[in-house]
């Protein structure tokens, strides 16, 4: 038997091809026959013709061919198939043999090359007596062939050819050898191809023929057999479909076989064999839920058919192998472009092949255990005498029979016996890795990552079975950080178990101290007496001693081990081991609290550290310390006692430094913060197990504690509304407790005071005083006393640049002034004494801003009998309103106080100012004046009418100025020029210096007019007195006008002057003219009208003119003259 | 052979898991972690298809050839899952289905009960009795 006796037949698993054989070719000496043997071979594409070529020499003995059965009546078959069937088929019995001859059609000795042929022809046609292979020639020519039908002679040759070999037209063929030789040979092989179908065809009929001779009683293997080689023809004809068929049939037959123990093995070999071409061809047909029915169909039929229950490992095998190969054939299909799916790929079927494996290994231990005094049996029943069998799947010791009874019992047990000693050699470990490899690359490919840990542990297990215990530990310790991520504590036990058992069996010391950590843990699942076990074993691991060796483990390796152990214990190799915790799960939990999340630099920093042990043990640890971030304080946070070897399993919980199982201890540090600190943190907690004289392991968590299952711990109890017991008040329940890993280091509070005074809001571009006040209540000198303001930064970047700062508030400060003053030295302060300190800010523009004081200082304490030096320092801020001071309103006016848009050229108007205080705050106008462009000329001085003006919150003060403006060409708008107004704060405090706020003026439109009217008229006029008025008319072109005056009468009045007439002025003189009104009524009275008519300029409207003359006057009632009447009487 | 397990999100670990015959008990702890694979797979389809969210069974997740394996999960992912010999031909869908519906209407008691805290292992004496009841009705 050899390894592979479960493998399928090579000549089973391949593609079955038409077989033709080529003779009369020499490829080694004959170039020629070289190049098309070559053609023949090369490139075999999946385009060309399915055919499987072989060069043979002409005399080749091909098999011989039986005699063939008239009558099948007395004939009993010896087994279902023999095992040289299908090899015989494809590799020995040609569908076709081409005989290739070099011979021209112009050959002089045709006579005799002919005859040679005829010969050679002859000589294969001998050797292939009885059978229907099909023979053919084919003339190798040197010259191209003329197109049928031309070549008179070669059309007769060839005739005379056929007829000398006794062959058909169809089967002579000519291959000149010319440059198109692959062309050539590409319609030669279709053309063989056309032969062998013919050949696989008759063959069918030939098979199917006998069917007619047999019986159902004495021929029933026969049935199968037929069936299965018309489907084998079949698939070499390339009729999958009717393979397929014919293979469901023969399947169907195999099951109808009569079954005994001891055929029960050939029905298997037949119907796995049978299985398996259908699925395969299934596959190929792209129908694979077919494939995978009848797969499982031929599961469910084979399952129980176990055969005899001393060799039941070998059903077991047989099962595996069925898996295997279904597995194989899907995942070839795969990679033909077939998709799988997550619940049905190939994987599945390599688990289950593996499980298998996994049973044959099972029982083969059960059935094979035979004592080491067993021989093999001599002479070997599995030997016969060609070495090979001649049935598939019949036993070597008796081959042939067909009989259900046991001849020879004595030879079926030895040759059981020989059989379940081969078995015991099987390397069943690793054909059952092998499955699993291929199933774990499966699961992974169709996102099946839980499956791929399952099958990994097992490879894992089946490793340590195989004692390959470093590649076990390798695999489990990859696989168990997912199921300690999911928390299925079961399964990480199981593992680490086994884990364990790997790491005692390699004495891997670290590895081994590790598994025992977790499986001491909380999330170990073990009984209490195992881990009571395994804590002694660690213990004993501690003190440089050999564990005892864990259970169920092989004994030959324990004793192996344990010389591996006590070599460890002698060398005096690294006993100290680093172990992290926040990966896994260790019996020890620690948490680390700083008591508060900040301290003040002058407090010393309160630190907890809480642990608590999961093992059934008390234990003792030698050394507790925290490492900082800053090295400088691990010093004061070490716990240490010394205790001798024999103390550490003693079972008393006495001293610091013994954890008790299931209560939580409680470690306290205190120690002075570095001033320098500021934002300090625990970084690692480790705790030292063992001693230095023995071996040392250090468990390092890392930020404040908490390990690979802590966190989701710390949720659900943050999530539990369950009352906790209460417990005596030195102990605390675990679970309420919280990491504090980092805490805060900040400056010592400051004892000064910092006022400030101030009157908002402040106004734009004032000097805006603001006075600090420091007065010190430390009892120490406040040293260094520094002070920094201004605007606190991190606002807009535009306040930065309209902001400046500056002590000196006597000079207004320019743009170049900084937004904030920083460290102003104060120098020292003595206890109570106080500081008051002048700012002075200067806003460019309005809105809020936020100004900080800060003073720092520097002072000695005292802090657990240590001096520092401690930082202080205090800071303010104060948000101050900007506000304008005042609105400055500017009108223009025409002389008659008429609001006016535009400006008449030359005619003097009036510029109106307002000043509207906004300001909150008194406001002194220190002086005002006003600037005018060139375009202006004053009418008369300009001087100030406010000056030294106070104004009170919403008062205002006004100015006016007479201007003119001369002629102007650009119609758009004449600049007037700018108003500044001088002003402070009206404050006490002299020295707030003077801010000069300049207002431009607006813009105005200059229009020139053709006439200009201006009246000359007293003031008032009075009843029956009169009233003598002139109007001056000025021409202001450059034209002579035409002008009709006409004065309207009113009631008011009765004049005298011209009433209606017509006139002309010349460029640029004035006319007069002059009227005497008459009053008539007193009171406002509206004078007569004078209408000015400009025949040129139709445009100039009376409208215009009553800007510039008056309209009504008033008339005074006429005076009683008591005193001239009196003289008069 | 009945295995009944409750999973929570989103770690899933087991809440409840119990296993008839115990001898057996860590294959079908494989068996329904690996199980949990295909729940994954079926969860995240759900949700790109949308389809009818009260159908909370998720029916058989894969055959083994000695096990079925179902699933059921409700609506805030709690992963049901049940393994039952497969030469328990007698068990139809419907009722696992209701089997299922039973599990989660039990499930919902316990969640209902103040003192119980959402992830901790189920330890209920109710919970049990439904569960024994079922393997008695199985098995």
């Amino acid at each position: 038997m050899t390894p592979t006796q479960w493998d399928f037949p090579v000549e089973l698993c391949c593609r079955p091809m038409a077989f033709v054989t080529l003779t009369g070719l020499d490829v080694v000496y004959n170039a020629v026959h070289r190049a098309v043997w070559d053609a023949f071979c090369a490139n075999r594409r999946a385009d060309r013709v399915p055919i499987s070529f072989k060069v043979l020499p002409g005399d080749h003995e091909y098999p011989k061919c039986r005699t063939k059965r008239t009558s099948y009546e007395w004939y009993i078959p010896k087994g279902i198939l023999k095992t040289g069937w299908m090899n015989k088929h494809l590799n020995l019995v040609p569908a076709l043999v081409v005989v290739f001859y070099e011979l021209d059609w112009d050959e002089p000795q045709w006579k005799e090359k002919q005859s040679e042929c005829a010969t050679r022809v002859e000589i294969v046609r001998q050797s292939l007596q009885g059978r229907n292979t099909k023979v053919a020639v084919v003339l190798i020519q040197k010259k191209t062939p003329l197109p049928p039908g031309e070549d008179v002679i070669a059309s007769e040759r060839a005739a005379a050819l056929c007829n000398a070999c006794d062959l058909s037209g169809k089967s002579l063929f000519v291959l000149p050898h010319t440059d198109h030789l692959v062309g050539y040979i590409i319609r030669l092989e279709n053309a063989f191809y056309e032969h062998a179908q013919t050949y696989y065809y008759t063959e069918i009929r030939r098979v199917k023929s006998h069917k007619e001779f047999l019986n159902k009683t004495t021929h029933q293997l026969l049935f199968v057999r037929h069936q299965f080689k018309i489907a084998f023809f079949s698939e070499l004809k390339q009729d999958t479909q009717n393979a397929l068929k014919n293979y469901r049939t023969a399947y169907n037959l195999v099951h109808e076989l009569r079954a005994h123990e001891t055929n029960m093995l050939e029905i298997k070999t037949m119907a796995g064999f049978i299985n398996y071409k259908i699925c395969r061809l299934c596959f190929q047909h792209n129908t694979p839920l077919d494939a995978i029915a009848q797969f499982r169909k031929h599961i469910d039929l084979c399952k129980k058919k176990i055969g005899s229950a001393e060799l039941a490992f070998e059903h077991a095998a047989w099962m595996s192998k069925q898996f295997q190969a279904f597995g194989d054939l899907f995942d070839e299909a795969i990679k033909l472009g077939l998709t799988a799916i997550q619940t049905q790929n190939p994987g599945f079927y390599y688990q289950q092949a593996a499980y298998y494996a996994q049973e044959r290994k099972q029982l083969a231990s059960m059935l094979c255990n035979h004592d080491s005094s067993v021989v093999y049996p001599n002479p070997d029943p599995l030997e016969t005498q060609t070495g090979v069998l001649d049935f598939y799947g019949q036993r070597p010791w008796r081959q042939g029979i067909l009989s259900f009874d046991l001849s020879d019992p004595e030879k079926e047990k030895m040759g059981i016996l020989s059989l379940q000693l081969k078995e015991k050699n099987v390397l069943h470990s690793e054909l059952i890795i092998t499955l699993l490899s291929n199933a774990v690359a499966q699961f992974k490919k169709y996102k099946c990552p839980r499956m791929k840990s399952h099958l990994m542990v097992q490879m894992g297990e089946e490793y340590y079975y195989a004692k390959d215990y470093a590649k076990a530990l390798k695999l489990l310790d990859y696989v168990m950080c997912e199921y300690r991520s999911e928390g299925w504590w079961t399964l990480l036990t199981s593992i680490l178990t086994t884990a364990l058992k790997c790491s005692y069996l390699m004495a891997q010391l670290k590895d081994y101290i590790t598994y025992s950590l977790e499986l001491l843990g909380r999330a170990s699942t073990l009984k209490e007496d195992q881990k009571s076990r395994i804590e002694k074993n660690l213990i004993k691991v501690l003190m440089n001693e050999s564990p005892d060796p864990e259970p169920d483990c092989d004994a030959a390796a324990v004793k192996a081990s344990q010389k591996l152990w006590a070599d460890r214990v002698s060398l005096a190799g690294s006993n100290v081991f680093t172990i992290e915790v926040q990966d896994f799960i260790p019996f020890v939990q620690c948490k680390a609290k700083f008591l508060a999340p900040s301290f003040h630099v002058d407090v010393p920093v309160q630190f907890d550290v809480y642990l608590r042990a999961d093992c059934p043990h008390p234990i003792r640890f030698s050394k507790l310390c925290i490492s900082f971030n800053n090295q400088d304080y691990n010093q004061y946070c070490v716990v240490e006692e010394a205790y001798q070897k024999s103390d550490i399993l003693e079972q008393s919980s006495q001293g610091t430094m013994c954890l008790v199982p299931g209560k939580t201890r409680k470690f306290t540090f205190k120690f002075v913060a570095k001033t320098e600190d500021v934002g300090k943190k625990i970084t690692s907690v480790d705790l030292i197990l063992g001693s230095e004289s023995g071996r040392c392991v250090i468990l390092n968590w890392r930020g404040g504690g908490g390990d690979a299952a802590s966190s989701q711990e710390a949720l659900q109890a943050a999530r539990s509304f369950r009352r906790r017991p209460k417990l005596p008040d030195n102990e605390v329940h675990w679970d309420s407790l919280t990491i504090q890993a980092s805490t805060m280091i900040i400056s010592r509070v400051p004892n000064i005071s910092v006022q400030l005074r101030h009157e908002p809001p402040a106004l734009t571009n004032e000097m805006y005083c603001l006075i600090v006040t420091v007065q010190s209540h430390e009892e120490t000198v406040a040293k260094d006393v520094k002070l920094t303001a201004g605007l606190k930064p991190g606002q807009d970047a535009n306040l930065t640049q309209k902001t400046q700062v500056t002590l000196h508030g006597t000079d207004a400060c320019d743009d170049s002034f900084p937004a904030l003053l920083p460290d102003i030295p104060v120098g020292d302060l003595q206890p109570g004494e106080k500081l008051e300190k002048p700012i002075y800010i200067r806003c460019g523009t309005v809105g809020a801003r936020m100004f900080l004081v800060y003073v720092s200082y520097l002072i000695n304490t005292v802090v657990e009998g240590k001096e520092i030096l401690c930082k202080c320092h205090r800071d303010e801020t104060v948000t101050i309103e900007t506000v304008f001071p005042f609105d400055v309103a500017v009108k223009f006016v025409s002389t008659k106080l008429e609001h006016l848009d535009r400006v008449f050229a030359d005619i003097p108007f009036l510029l109106m100012t307002d000043i509207l205080s906004a300001s909150p705050w008194p406001l002194t106008i220190v002086s005002s004046q006003l600037q005018l462009s060139a375009s202006m000329t004053p009418v008369d001085q300009l001087e100030s009418y406010v000056e030294n003006v106070v104004l009170q919150t919403g008062e205002s003060a006004s100015e006016c100025f007479c201007l003119r403006c001369p002629p102007v060409t650009n119609a758009s708008g004449v600049p007037t020029g700018c108003y500044i107004i001088s002003w402070k704060r009206s404050s006490p405090v002299e020295s707030v210096p003077v801010v000069n706020t300049v207002i431009t003026l607006p813009h105005v439109i200059v229009e020139s007019i053709p006439l200009h009217v201006n009246a000359d008229l007293p003031s008032f006029g009075r009843v029956r007195e009169s009233l003598p008025v002139r109007y001056h008319l000025q021409n202001k072109t450059n034209l002579v006008q035409d002008v009709e005056v006409s004065v309207e009468p009113s009631d008011a009045f009765m004049f005298s002057g011209l009433k209606q007439i017509r006139l002309r002025i010349l460029p640029g003189t004035q006319q007069e003219m002059l009227y005497n009104f008459y009053p008539l009524m007193a009171g406002y009275q509206q004078l007569p009208c004078l209408h000015v008519n400009l025949l040129r300029f139709p445009n100039f409207t009376n409208q215009l003119l009553r800007r510039f003359i008056p309209t009504h006057i008033f008339v005074k009632p006429q005076g009683r003259q008591a005193d001239n009447s009196i003289a008069a009487a | 052979v009945l295995v009944s397990v409750i999973c929570s999100p989103p770690q899933n670990y087991p809440l409840y898991i119990r296993s008839v015959p115990t001898e057996n008990e860590l294959k079908f702890h494989y068996t329904v972690h690996t199980s949990l694979d295909v729940v994954d797979e079926k969860i995240s389809a759900m949700g790109k298809a949308l389809v009818d969210q009260r159908e909370l069974y998720l029916g058989l997740l894969y055959p083994t050839e000695d096990y079925k394996v179902y699933g059921y999960v409700t609506n805030s992912k709690v992963k049901f899952v049940m393994v039952v010999d497969s030469s328990n031909t007698a068990l139809r869908d419907n009722e696992i289905r209701s089997m299922f519906r039973k599990l989660h209407n039990s499930y919902t008691d316990i969640m209902c009960n103040p003192f119980y805290n959402p992830g901790d292992r189920i330890q209920s004496r109710a919970f049990d009795n439904m569960v024994n009841s079922m393997m008695m009705q199985v098995c």
